[in-house]
Formats: C-alpha cells, structure tokens, sequence
C-alpha cells in the first residue's frame, strides 16, 4: 500500500470517528430536551389513535393496548432519516421494501387479537419489531420470523438492547409457523400473503385468534380477523378499520 | 433543404420513440398510471418551445443549423439524462397520501423528462420559424418522422431491452445533428462536443449507468429481498418486461382464495412478475395429482363443480395457474389464450419441464392472441370461458389500478362469452375482493346487463357468485341455472367456507355465514341490480359499478366525486385504501398540464412585445387544432385496438398510420390551397369538411365494418385499418400547415406561438380525451372533435 493511499484512509477513517464523536456529543446535548419531546409526541399519538378508534364506533381500544403503544420508542424502530416522523400517525419506511405499518393500525390489530397475560403470541413478518414490542407488554411470550435477512438482524439486535426480553425473533419461513412452540394463543401474520397458510390456521389454539391486514405497503384496506372455535370450527370476519356506508338512501 | 428534411424527421421519430419508450420504463420503475402522468407533463416541453423560440429567434435565425444542431445534440443527452437520472429520483407514488414531500419528487420527475421533449420541440419548432417557405415539406417530415419512429420503437423493443432501444433513438438524434450542424461554420466546436458525448455515452454505459430500478415497493424488488431468492430469467418485449424469480429458502406460495379448511399447500412456484410487479405463478408439476390437490379448493374451482369434463376456454393464461387448474379437474379439451409470447416461452419452453410441459399435454391447445379477437375469430363451442385473475393484488388493494381501457370486461365482451359457450356452459370470472366491493359489484352489472341485451329477462335465473375473504367467482350461464347445479354450487361452497353472495333463490342468510362482513354490501347490491332499484342503486352506492361498455371501457373506474370528501377525511385513521386514485391521477394531470401550459404560453405571450395583429384568432385557431385531432386520433385508436385486437399492432398501425397519411396531407395541402383560392373557397372548409364528413360515416359504419371483419385474417384487418384510416388523417394533416402558412404571411412573429400553443393543446387534448371517454363514451369524444374541427374552420385563419 503505498503512502498517499494510506494516509488518504486514515483520514477517512479519523474524519468519520470525528464526526461519529460530534454526532454523540450533539446527541448527548439535546437528548434530555428531545426526549421529553419524543414522549410528549407519544402521547400526542396514542390520543389521535384513542381518537380514531372512538369515532369508528366498534368499540373503544383496549385501554392496555394504548398503554403498551404509550410504552414503546417507536423512534428506536425506525431509520435515523425518519425520526423526526416516528410520532405521525402513518406508516414510515424501513428500508428493504418495507414499512412499519400505521400506529392505528397496529392498535387495532393488537386490539383485535386481545392479547391476555399469559399468551404465547407468533408473529409472522417482524419487521422493525415494533408490533412484537407493542404484544411485549401485553402477553407471555412472543415468536416473531422474518424472512429478509437485515431485516431480521436488525430487529433482533433491537429488540435485545431494548430489553424486550420475552421476545424471540428468528430469520426464516413463516409459512409453516413454528412448531416448537406451537400452539399459539394468537398469531399476526404482517407479511403479504395470497391466502392463509393452512399451517398457520393448525398451529392455532382452539379459541384463538389470528390477525392479517390486507393491502398494500402503505395502505391497509381492511383487517382479516380468523377465530378457531373451542371445537376447531373456523370464522373469518373481514373488519374495515374505518366506518363507511358504501350505500346512502333509505334502504 | 434534404438534410434539414432528413434532420427534422430523424428528431421527431426519436422524440415520439422516446416518448413510447419511457412510458415502458417507467411503467417498470414505477407504476403506469404514474407514468402516464409523469409523460403527459414532459411533453409540455413542446408547448414551452415556441415561447423559447419565440424569444430568442432573432438570434437563432442567422445561425439556425447551428441552433438545430445543437438541440438536437442536447436533445440526444437529455434522453440518456433523464433515463439515468430518472431512476434515482427517490419518488414513491404509494406514499404520496402520508408524505407531501413526494410532490417535490413528482415535480423533480416532470422537469427531468420535459428537457428532452423541450429540445426536440425547439429542433422542429425552429425547422419551421425559420424556413417557414418549406412549411408544408417540413411539417410531412415531422408527422411522417412521428410515424416511423412509433413503428420502429416498438420493433425494436420486440428484439431489445428498453436501455438498447434507447441506444438507438440517440443515435437517430446524433445523426441529425451531424447532418444539419456540419455543413457550417459552427462546424468545430459542433464534432467535439458530439464526439465527447459519445464518449461519455460509452462511459455511461459500460458503468450499467442505463440498467433498470424499479421501485423497492414493487413486487419483483420485494420478492427479491427475501433471503435466497434470485431473478432467473429475464424477457422483454412491449407488452411487458417479465422476471422470473426462484425463492428457494422462502418458496413462492401463489394460492389466492385458498379455503381455510384445506389440508393442501401448493407445491413449488416460479414467480412471474410483469414490470416487475402484478406477479403470477408457474407451478411446478410433475403429473401427480395430489401435488396440486390445493386448487379443488379455491373459488376460481367453482365452476367445476357444476361442469363434467368440460371443453374449456381460458383468457390470460398467463403462467398456466387456470391450465392446471382445468387439467386437475379433468378438463376434456383447453384452448389457452395468453397475449404475451414472451410469458408462452417461459411456461412452453424455458420451465418447461418445471411446469410438467403443461402445454405439451394433448388436451391442451396453446394460442397466442388477444382474449376479444381470439373469442372473435374462433367458432368452437364451449363449456367454460374462464378469466382468472390478472392483476395484482397490492395494486388493487391500493386502488392504484391502472386507468387503462380494458375490453375484457364490457358488456359487449361478456355478451361474445356468452355466445361462445355450449347450452348449460358457463362464464367464470375471478377478481380480487375490495372492501367496499367493487370490482365484483361492476361485473354483476355488466353481465346482468349482457344478459338482458341477449334477450332474457329474469337474470337472476343466470348468475352466481361466491366469496372468500380474497377473491370473488361469478358465474354467467348459458340458460338457467337448475336445481341440482344450486345444490352443487352451495356444497361446494358451504365445505370451503366460502360464502355465497348469489345464485337464484338465496336468502340474506345464505350470505354472511363464514366470511363474516358487517353487512353482506355484495348480496346487498346484486338484488338490488336485479330489482326494479337498480338505477336508484347506482346513483346511490359510493363507488361507481355501473357497467362498462366497449364505447367506455374503463372497468376499474369505481371513482365518485361525490365520495371524495368522505373518504379524504378519513384517509388518516384507516380510510387510506377507499381512495380510488387512478381517477385523481388523471384528473390532477389535466389540472396541472392545464395550468402549467397555461402559464408557459401565456405568461411569455403576455410579456412580449407583440408584432402582429389577430393573435386571439390564431391561438384560437391552433389550440383548436391541437384539441380536435387528438381526439380524433386518440379515439380511433381505441376502435382499432378492438378491431385489431392487439394493443401493440393497434397502437402502431393507427399510430403509423394517421401520422403519415397526415404528412402527406399536410404536403398536399398547398396545392389545394392554391386550387381552392383560385375557385374562391377557404382550403380549411374543404379539409373541415373532409374530416367531419369521414368521421361521421366511420361513427356510423364502423361497428357493422368491424363487426363483418373482425373474423379476416390479421393481414386483412391491418389492410382495412390502414385503408379507412389514410383519408380522414389525410384532411387531418392540412390545417395545420394551412393556419401556419397563413401566420408566416401575416404575421411571422406569430410561427412560434402556434407552433407552442398546438404543443400545448396536444398535450391537454391527450388527458382531456382519456376523461371525457370515462365518463360519455368515445362516441362523444369523436363527435366534440368534429364541433371543434368546425369552430377551427370558422375562424377563418386559412
């Protein structure tokens, strides 16, 4: 290697630990500010999403629910670009083709599969981790697999320094669940899919509920909710997050 | 003068080449409707060339070969700026309802394609200011330039990738500028920078600076960040770019509509995406039944629950799913029809073996055709007409369907179906599920409406629908549905835990049993289309499902005005997905091109020192002009694309074909100027006359024309076609350079303008065509080309 070559990385090197120091320091500086701001805005969208789900008139949100959303950093599940966004209620890019999904939508979702203290929850699409963080606070134990692999690193390296110590996220198929730890009380599948995996519906508890939110990257357009009777019977009800009349008159 | 000739047509076929270039590229990188926003704002820049030229013309006409060349040779960098540069505006159309900051990239989209279009313009816009003696010749060039480089673009890219079409079109440019700039003085300065672009291009190239990115929300991109997964195979033609994707390690799983309560998983898949999304499935087959044991158990299978081996027709064949899905169900005979030879090769050839050479199979006939001319030209009887689903899910779900006419789905269509089909043979189609429902609510209508034209009287006797959470199945029947097929069809339907939202004779508690909706809108609304309210149901419903016809082809039209606030409001807390945005998008295009044509013109226009008098009565006269023949020619493409029945032989024979016979109308034009002035009569009157009189025969005897040949030979069709069309586009051809030559001699300062403002109205007309067909016909729209054709005249410019 030869010296120009050299001392142009090392000052490369020396300039990004320069900035990296600059960029702690800086951080360091505002953080208490920034912090009591981020849960002032936290609270500010759990009350939107209150808000949202009062006025769609099924029925209020589960009052733990909004507590574990009031819980979670939603700023530490997304890239450093969209953090001054965290708190908006809609969905934010995460890289990869990805989105975290609306905070609305994750609450209803969360409502949807009434998650109960003892609950041993499988997560099909982890994501950021967000939506395991939020089920973190509320259940037993939660599985969580995502299929894109930094994805998957990332969540899981998230999920850890933030101490949500009940959840276990995994690369790999969601497709035939987990059968280690199956049956699950309740199971959200966030990853697109064409049909149900019969698997999944399998690995469901008797009793159980499983979640699935159809639509694109950036829109939901309803909510798939599908209840496995104490007999093994199945019901599916397809639930709009909003409330419209398609038909007016009087009819 | 030949070299200016030769330059001018060479610039005109690049410009409209790329123009049909980008709207694949983009359709690829982003998505159609977008795309088709993004060019209608790009070609603006032929409206802000007259100003520009208008402007700067007293410099530019003592050095016009240098001024030529040079745009042209800009005209050339543009192209490759803007397909590199293009890709890497980070624009995501899906995000524009959450992020406002998406605005500023659209905005960033339009002015990277509007600079090549501008410098194209300023090419043949300054052809004409400046030796406006050769009008007539020079305005041929660029229509029959237009012509031949809409031929030759979509030749080319039968045989290459978008990037090496795009290689083609700059060296047309290139080859222009050298032509016209190296005959003067200019002639140094001209080769070295031709030569260090063309060194740059090489650079450019070499480095993949031209390969496509679509989109990291589209499917193909998605699927391909799953761990493992990896692109295959890759085929391009113009009617699509298609991507064969293998995930090993996190199989494709394409199964829509699969039953909660079946035991089987579909086997191994080969996704297939279409610029790179709308994804469909090879399947892997190795002749075992059981493997494929899944599809007894979605609800595309219903039909076969009715039918014993039947003869079976499947439109969009696509990657086989329906040919399976025949073949496990013992179908006795199969004609697939896939449009695509490109999507034929992979499942025929390429996967073949993947596939079990599922087209191999003896009872299986492969046809490569359009689904309307092959159900057309074809005589055979049937037991089943099946269309399967075509688009994508994520694109239905996010109401983000292209806006593009479909003749699949018209009433006219489904009355052919229904002609083609054996006594108690039925129709099957199968959409995605929207909630609210749409889709399946407009084909109700559509086939309630198709049976009635064919005379019956009692519908309901005819149809059947069933639901699972994602997909819909419609049955038509060739004659009443009986007892027993009822029976069967509730079984079939009550074992999978799929709903049924009609057959004749449910009862509301048939409806909502499985798949629980808070009310069954979808058995809501068939009885009422069904009942005496069917009109009071259309007004009322939020969405528009009223039925398309062949005359409004516009299936995924669901959009009402009147819904719009309610569904804006509430776009922030869930309502995001009931927003039909392909109709905005088109609305919002036409705004915007409007406006910013608008101030383009008229703003430099109104700051000018004017020169000339009559300027109200020759914008009038040109915009005029610019509105009615691409009406004319917009329209007629639709007809020829039935007739035709291809989209890319339509586009391009009509295209073609209008261009040039225009070119030599407008070449025409002098001499039947000088004839009509010598008998005392107005050339334009003669050429208005012309046009209004052929179009108003063809309104009248086109269907019944079309109708006697849509059956000849495609030979034949494209003969007529081309027949029909030369002498209406040959009387299209001659205002405009009439008008024209009439302004350089009266008011020569004016050339530019006329040149912009018909830029500008070209643009609006496009948009404005394409919404007025939406919602009154293309028959309206050929009719307001003639009223407007007629004010032209009566300005009396020519």
């Amino acid at each position: 290697m030869n010296a120009t070559c050299q001392s142009a990385m090392t000052g490369a090197v020396y300039q990004g630990t320069a900035q990296r120091a600059l960029a702690i320091l800086g951080l360091l500086l505002v953080l208490p500010v920034f912090a009591d701001d981020l849960v002032a805005q936290r609270a500010d969208m759990v009350d939107e999403v209150r808000r949202y789900a009062d006025a769609a008139g099924d029925g209020s949100l589960r009052g733990d629910v909004l507590q574990s959303m009031n819980a979670v950093e939603r700023h530490a599940f997304v890239p450093h670009a969209q953090v001054p966004y965290a708190y908006e209620n809609r969905p934010l890019r995460i890289g990869y083709g990805q989105t975290i999904s609306q905070p609305y939508i994750v609450a209803l979702m969360t409502d949807l599969l009434d998650p109960q203290p003892g609950d041993v929850v499988l997560e099909v699409g982890t994501g950021s981790g967000y939506q395991a963080a939020v089920l973190s606070g509320l259940v037993a134990r939660v599985y969580t697999i995502e299929i894109i692999e930094p994805l998957a690193d990332q969540a899981r390296g998230r999920l850890q320094r933030l101490g949500y110590d009940n959840v276990v996220a995994t690369l790999g198929d969601g497709y035939f669940g987990w059968k280690e730890h199956a049956p699950f009380d309740s199971i959200i599948v966030t990853a697109a899919a064409t049909h149900v995996p019969p698997p999944l519906i399998e690995q469901l508890k008797p009793g159980g509920r499983m979640v699935i939110p159809v639509g694109s990257q950036f829109t939901t357009q309803w909510l798939l909710l599908i209840e496995k009777g104490d007999d093994g019977g199945i019901v599916s009800r397809q639930i709009a997050p909003v409330r419209f009349v398609p038909l007016t008159g009087e009819r | 003068m030949r070299r200016l000739s030769t330059g001018v047509l060479l610039v005109s076929a690049a410009a409209i080449g790329y123009e049909l270039l980008l709207m694949r590229v983009l359709s690829i990188i982003q998505w159609h409707h977008f795309a088709y926003m993004i060019i209608s704002l790009a070609l603006l820049g032929y409206g802000a060339s007259g100003p520009f030229i208008a402007l700067f013309r007293r410099v530019l006409e003592p050095r016009f070969e240098q001024a030529f060349a040079t745009c042209a040779l800009a005209f050339s960098i543009a192209m490759v700026a803007g397909f590199v540069v293009g890709q890497r505006v980070p624009f995501n159309a899906l995000e524009i309802v959450w992020d406002r900051k998406q605005l500023l990239n659209l905005a960033l989209m339009y002015l990277v394609f509007f600079v090549p279009f501008f410098f194209a313009a300023c090419c043949v816009g300054l052809a004409l200011t400046c030796r406006s003696e050769a009008i007539s010749r020079l305005y041929f060039c660029d229509l029959a330039g237009a012509g031949t480089g809409a031929v030759l673009i979509i030749g080319v890219l039968l045989v290459a990738f978008p990037q090496s079409a795009l290689i083609v079109l700059v060296a047309f440019v290139l080859i222009a500028s050298v032509l016209v700039g190296n005959s003067t003085a200019a002639r140094v300065p001209l080769s070295v920078g031709q030569f260090t672009w063309l060194v740059a291009l090489a650079i450019i190239v070499f480095n993949g600076g031209l390969t496509l990115r679509p989109s990291e929300y589209k499917g193909l991109s998605q699927a391909l960040q799953v761990v493992d997964a990896r692109a295959l195979t890759q085929v391009s033609s113009p009617l699509g770019l298609l991507t064969v994707v293998d995930s090993p390690t996190v199989p494709i799983r394409l199964a829509p509509g699969l039953s909660f309560n079946t035991r089987h998983v579909p086997p191994e898949q080969l996704a297939v995406f279409t610029d790179a999304d709308g994804m469909s499935a090879i399947t892997q087959y190795d002749g075992d039944r059981e493997s494929v044991a899944f599809l007894a158990d979605v609800t595309a299978a219903l039909p076969y629950a009715l039918l014993e081996q039947p003869d079976v027709l499947i439109l969009g064949a696509g990657g086989g799913s329906d040919v399976l899905l025949a073949l496990y169900h013992g179908a006795n005979h199969v004609d697939a029809v896939e449009l695509n030879p490109r999507m034929t090769e992979l499942v025929a050839d390429t996967y073949a073996e993947f596939a079990g050479h599922l087209y191999d199979d003896p009872r299986v006939d492969l046809h490569t055709a359009e689904a309307r001319g092959y159900v057309a030209q074809n005589d055979r009887r049937y037991d089943l007409i099946q269309i399967g689903l075509l688009d994508s899910f994520a694109a239905a779900g996010a109401g983000v369907q292209a806006l593009n006419e479909s003749y699949l789905y018209t009433v006219e269509a489904v009355g052919e179906y229904l002609a083609d089909l054996n006594p108690g043979g039925v129709v099957a189609i199968t959409r995605w599920v929207k909630m609210p429902p749409r889709d399946s609510l407009k084909l109700a209508a559509i086939a309630i409406e198709a049976l009635e034209r064919a005379g019956e009287v009692d519908p309901g006797r005819r149809i059947a629908v069933i639901r699972s959470w994602n997909t819909v199945t419609l049955l038509i029947r060739k004659g009443a549905f009986v007892p027993s097929e009822i029976d069967a069809m509730r079984e079939f339907a009550s074992s999978r835990s799929f709903d049924t939202a009609y057959f004749p004779g449910i009862t509301s508690a048939d409806a909502n049993r499985f798949n629980l909706l808070d009310r069954p809108w979808l058995y809501d609304g068939i009885q009422a289309m069904l009942g005496d309210s069917a009109d009071r149901f259309f007004a009322d419903y939020k969405y528009f499902v009223e039925p398309a016809t062949d005359d409004r082809p516009y299936f995924s039209h669901f959009f009402k005005w009147r819904s719009l606030p309610e569904v804006m409001a509430m776009r922030a807390s869930g309502g995001a997905g009931l927003i039909e945005w392909a109709y905005l998008i088109v609305v919002t295009t036409l705004v915007q091109a409007a406006v910013i044509g608008g101030l383009l013109i008229l703003l430099p226009l109104s700051l000018m020192k004017r020169t000339w008098v009559g300027g109200t009565r020759f914008g009038a006269y040109f915009l005029a002009l610019g509105l009615a023949f691409l009406f004319v020619e917009i329209a007629f493409i639709q007809r020829f694309t039935l007739f035709l029945s291809h989209p890319l032989y339509a586009v391009a024979v009509v295209l073609a074909s209008f261009l040039v016979f225009a070119g030599a109308g407008s070449a025409y034009s002098l001499r039947l100027a000088d004839r009509a002035i010598a008998r005392n009569v107005r050339p334009v009157s003669i050429a208005v006359a012309g046009i209004v009189g052929i179009a108003a025969i063809y309104l009248l005897i086109l269907p019944w024309l079309f109708g006697r040949f849509i059956g000849a030979a495609d030979g034949l069709r494209v003969l007529l076609s081309v027949v029909l069309i030369a002498p209406l586009a040959f009387f299209m051809g001659m205002p405009f350079p009439l008008g024209l030559r009439c302004v350089a001699e009266q008011a020569p300062d004016f050339v530019p303008w006329a040149w912009g403002i018909n830029g500008f109205a070209s643009v609006v007309s496009a948009v404005l065509a394409t919404l007025l067909a939406i919602h009154f016909g293309f028959t309206i729209v050929i009719v307001l080309a003639m009223i407007i054709y007629i004010a032209a005249a009566a300005l009396r410019v020519a």
